[in-house]
Formats: C-alpha cells, structure tokens, sequence
C-alpha cells in the first residue's frame, strides 16, 4: 500500500492566516514580527477554537461523575492523552503523565524516582547546556539526598563533547539528563547515540524536549529514552499543561509525587494506595481544557508534518545566520547551522541586549534578551546576557529582514 | 528616533560624568540585577554635618541602568542624608524623562535600590520596595 507522500514545503502565507494575533500591531502602524517562539509559541485557530468549543458544550470535571458532560469530558481528555502519546511514539498512553510543564515533568523525576533512586555516592550526569529546568531541581534534590552532579562539556563550537561525555560515563551517573535542544544555543544534540552510551554505563536517559518536540520528529522509541519532558506552549498548544513520557517499568516502580485526589485507589485515614499509571502522577483536577487545547495542537502539527516544520526552520536559521554575520559587530553563539534549530543567540558589539531588544520592540519585533533561562551557560561563554531570535513555522524570510533592519537601527542609537 | 533612548540617556551611558569609585568613601553599597547583568557599585562621602560632598558609581549593565546610574549620582552631591532617604522612585522617573515599562522600571530603579541600600541597610529598603 501506498504511503501517502509529506509534502517537505510548508504553505507559511496559509498557516499565518490560522494564527489570529499575528495580525496584530505593536502600535499603530507596526506590525508585529514575532521572533520569541522559543520562549512561546502562537497559538491556531484550531486550537483556541478547540479548547473554547470545549468550554462551550462538553466541559465539566474528569473522571468522576455519571452524568453525560463528565463521560463527553473524560472521553475528549483521554483523546488528548491518545493524540499526544502518538505524537512522541509512547507505546500506550499510560506513560504520558500531563503535568504543568516541562519544568514540573523533570521535578517530578527528580522527586519521585530520584527519591527512590539517589542517595550518598550517585553520580547524576547533566551538560553545560542545560536549561535551569533542567539543573535546579537536581540540585534541590542533591541537598537533600547527598548525591553528586556533573555536567559534560562543550565543544569549541559549542556541540556536547563526545569523548567527555564518554569519560564522564565511566563515572557510573545513575541519571544522565540531557537537552535535545539548547534554548540559547540551538544545540541539537545526538539524543540516539547519547542515549545508547548512558545505557550502557548503566544510566536511566531523562531527555528535557522542551525545544524539540515543537520543532522536529521527536519518537521515543526510536530515541531510546526513558524520560521526556515537554510543554504544550511551545508546540502552539496552551500554557499550564506538558507532559512526561516515562518508560513503563520506571513509572511503575516510582511513589506518587503529590498527594491528592485522583492519584488513589484507595484511602484510608492511615494510609493510601496509589492509583494505577498515569492518574498515579496526576493528583487533582487536571488541566482539561488545556489538555484538549494540547491534544488540537499536536493534531494541528501533525498535519502540517514534522519534517517540514523542521526543513522550513533549518532554512529560516541558514539565512539567519548568514545575514546576522554581515551586521558589523554582532556574534552569534552557537554551532553551524547544520547543527542546530531555529535560535539565533547574538550580542550587538557592546550594546546590552535588553537596549537591543527595546529598540527591536519599538519596530514590532520580539525578541527575547537576558539569560534565558540558562545562567550556568552564560557563565561559561563569560557573557552577561546575549538577544534570542527564534523562529517557528509561522516565521516568514522578509520578518528576518526585518530584524536585520532592526540590528541596523540599534547601531545607529549606539553609533 | 526613540523616546526612551532620548539624547540625555544615550549621552549619559556613552559620557558618563559620575563614573569611579572613592576610597575611601563613608558609605558603599554594590548590587546588580542578575537576570539581566546590570551591576552597580556606588560610594558616597559624607561631611559632619551629614551632607554628601562627593559621590561615584561604578558597574555595568544596559544603557537605562547606567545612565539612571550617573544621573542619580550627580543629584545626590549635596543632599542631606535625610533628603537621600526621603527622594523616591518618581522623582527618579521624573528626571530620567522616559517612560519605563515594569521590566526596565527594574534596571532603571536599581541604582536607587543601590543608593538607599547604602545609607539605610536593605530592611528598610524592601518595605519601600514592597510598597511600590
């Protein structure tokens, strides 16, 4: 049987008409370019639609009630769950737990298996690239339990440095937790290859796909992970819901990590039993509009085909990069283009970047200044803060223009 | 071009007229704003009658920080202690001249948070802080 063809061209004048405030105007007269998609996407039509279609005729609690609004809620919530387990691969829905956030998909990790897992002597392995997301609640959980963390180098240009990586390995980690995607850098690191090496030194692979899973095919059993961790919101899904996938074993073995409804089977006023996967790790009411909001954005992606999102970012960075390199005096961080997704890091000589992103704003453009989240790494480049534009399949050549232009003008303040 | 990059804050970042450090000095209060990497140091001298005779900042960071920075340190040669205490965070807006929204507000007012925090200690500092 035939497989249907994805079209590798996205129609981006078509896919900026579903996106309702990239109409809009930062004031009279500018039109919005908006370059901050890394820190969070737009959102669709089809999504906002979706979640107030929701709130309109079928919204009620989950899970509980008898009644006709509470099987119709129960049932499009558990789709979502569906949609999304798809999306990353997850051999069943079980093993995707909604959560707030990226950020709270790793806490709960770093809580609830590190809990049952890290003691005096463990070794948990990060990089230098990571994303405070991805290193706070590790060292909230260190302090506690007394385990050790490392983080593995970087390349000149700013890749992961294999052969450290590799050294770092001999360490025994019990947890290596890596990005697939740097929110400053662009990074794409090899997630496959690190994966089968932290596996075989023994280690449980937590994955942090805030960056990616927006942007490429991210499959968890092609990867080979244990753990991913991503946010709706920047897959033009809602804020206030993400997911953790966890390998079936792990998440079995873990304890709950809040306390609540939901997440029981049964209470008692002595004691508890945990529920089955994944309402185990999902105490309280959850998130329902918005995880129907999640589960129309995946669906929204899915149709337009992750490789093409992909291939339209990859052109987008390539022109990027290669006409931010002709403004004099800006340096861009980050590895080539090849290597990386849609972030652009740079410094303007030595204007700060938060007078560069102001003047930026005052033509429409947003872009994102400051550390981004990623203190440790700035550090390391021996930079105060650096400006971020990112881009999306809603991001257009002329909006890459338009920063150039931008750039252009901030000189001119600070000539 | 641009209301908040107006000629005085442009001129001050790039010409500072304040920027240094007394030693000794009788008062100096260092403090930046990490998110962003605004830092600013500022030291004071101050005569028997509680009156600063001389002052100088010192630091980095983007130009609403530092030229908020300078200017604020060249206002407060003369004052009284007590003047220092009671200046506030509008009269600082009002000779900045621009119009800051909550984010800049930050970098703007953190030479005053550096000021106050060292004549007065920083307690009292964040009950102002926290009224604002």
């Amino acid at each position: 049987m035939a497989v249907p063809q994805t079209l590798d061209t996205l129609d981006v004048g078509a896919i900026r008409k579903d996106f309702p405030i990239l109409k809009r105007e930062t004031q009279e007269g500018v039109q919005l370019v908006y370059l901050d998609s890394a820190a969070s996407s737009q959102k669709p039509e089809q999504v906002i639609h979706a979640m107030s279609r929701f709130y309109e005729t079928e919204y009620s609690n989950v899970h509980r009630g008898i009644h006709t609004l509470a099987e119709e809620a129960t049932a499009a919530f558990e789709s979502a769950r569906d949609r999304v387990a798809e999306f990353v691969g997850a051999e069943s829905s079980r093993q995707i737990v909604f959560t707030r956030n990226a950020t709270e998909a790793i806490n709960l990790v770093a809580n609830s298996w590190g809990r049952a897992n890290l003691g005096e002597g463990d070794l948990v392995l990060l990089t230098q690239m990571e994303h405070h997301s991805n290193i706070v609640p590790w060292q909230m959980m260190a302090s506690e339990l007394g385990f050790k963390i490392e983080y593995a180098p970087m390349t000149d240009d700013q890749r992961i440095d294999l052969a450290e990586y590799g050294a770092l390995l001999e360490r025994q980690p019990k947890l290596v937790g890596f990005t697939q995607m740097s929110n400053v850098l662009g990074t794409i690191n090899p997630v496959a290859e690190m994966a089968e090496m932290a596996h075989a030194a023994g280690a449980v692979v937590l994955v942090d796909g805030a960056q990616s899973v927006p942007h490429m095919v991210v499959n968890v059993a092609d990867l080979d992970i244990d753990f991913l961790a991503f946010s709706a919101h920047k897959l033009c899904g809602p804020s206030g819901i993400g997911a953790l996938y966890g390998r079936r074993e792990l998440l079995e073995e873990m304890p709950p990590f809040m306390g609540g409804g939901e997440m029981i089977k049964r209470v008692q006023f002595d004691a508890f039993v945990a529920a089955e996967l994944p309402s185990k790790f999902e105490a309280g009411t959850p998130p329902i509009a918005q995880a129907i909001g999640f589960g129309a954005a995946v669906d929204y992606l899915s149709k337009l085909g992750m490789p093409a999102i992909r291939q339209h970012e990859q052109e987008m960075i390539e022109r990027a990069l290669e006409q931010l390199e002709e403004v004099p005096g800006v340096r861009v961080y980050g590895p080539a283009a090849e290597h990386k997704g849609g972030v652009a890091a740079f410094t303007l000589a030595d204007t700060h970047p938060h007078d560069v992103a102001q003047i930026l704003d005052r033509r429409g453009i947003a872009v994102r200044a400051g550390h981004h989240c990623a203190m440790p790494l700035h550090e390391k480049l021996g930079l105060p803060a650096t400006t971020r534009a990112s881009f999306y399949l809603y991001n257009t050549p002329e909006e890459i223009d338009s920063l150039i232009e931008g750039l252009y003008a901030v000189r001119e303040v600070f000539a | 071009m641009d209301d908040l990059y107006r000629e005085q804050i442009i001129d001050r970042y790039k010409n500072p007229q304040m920027r240094g450090n007394l030693d000794p000095h009788d008062y100096s209060y260092e403090d930046d704003n990490p998110l962003c990497g605004d830092r600013i140091r500022m030291d004071l001298r101050v005569d028997g009658s509680g009156r600063v005779t001389e002052a100088a900042f010192s630091g980095e960071g983007c130009a609403i920080s530092q030229a908020s920075a300078d200017l604020l340190t060249e206002k407060v040669v003369g004052m009284s202690l007590d003047e220092v205490k009671s200046y506030t965070k509008d009269e600082l807006i009002e000779m900045l001249g621009i119009d800051l929204g909550p984010v800049r507000l930050k970098c703007a007012l953190l030479s005053l948070k550096v000021l106050k925090a060292g004549v007065y200690g920083l307690d009292e500092l964040e009950e102002e802080l926290a009224a604002l």
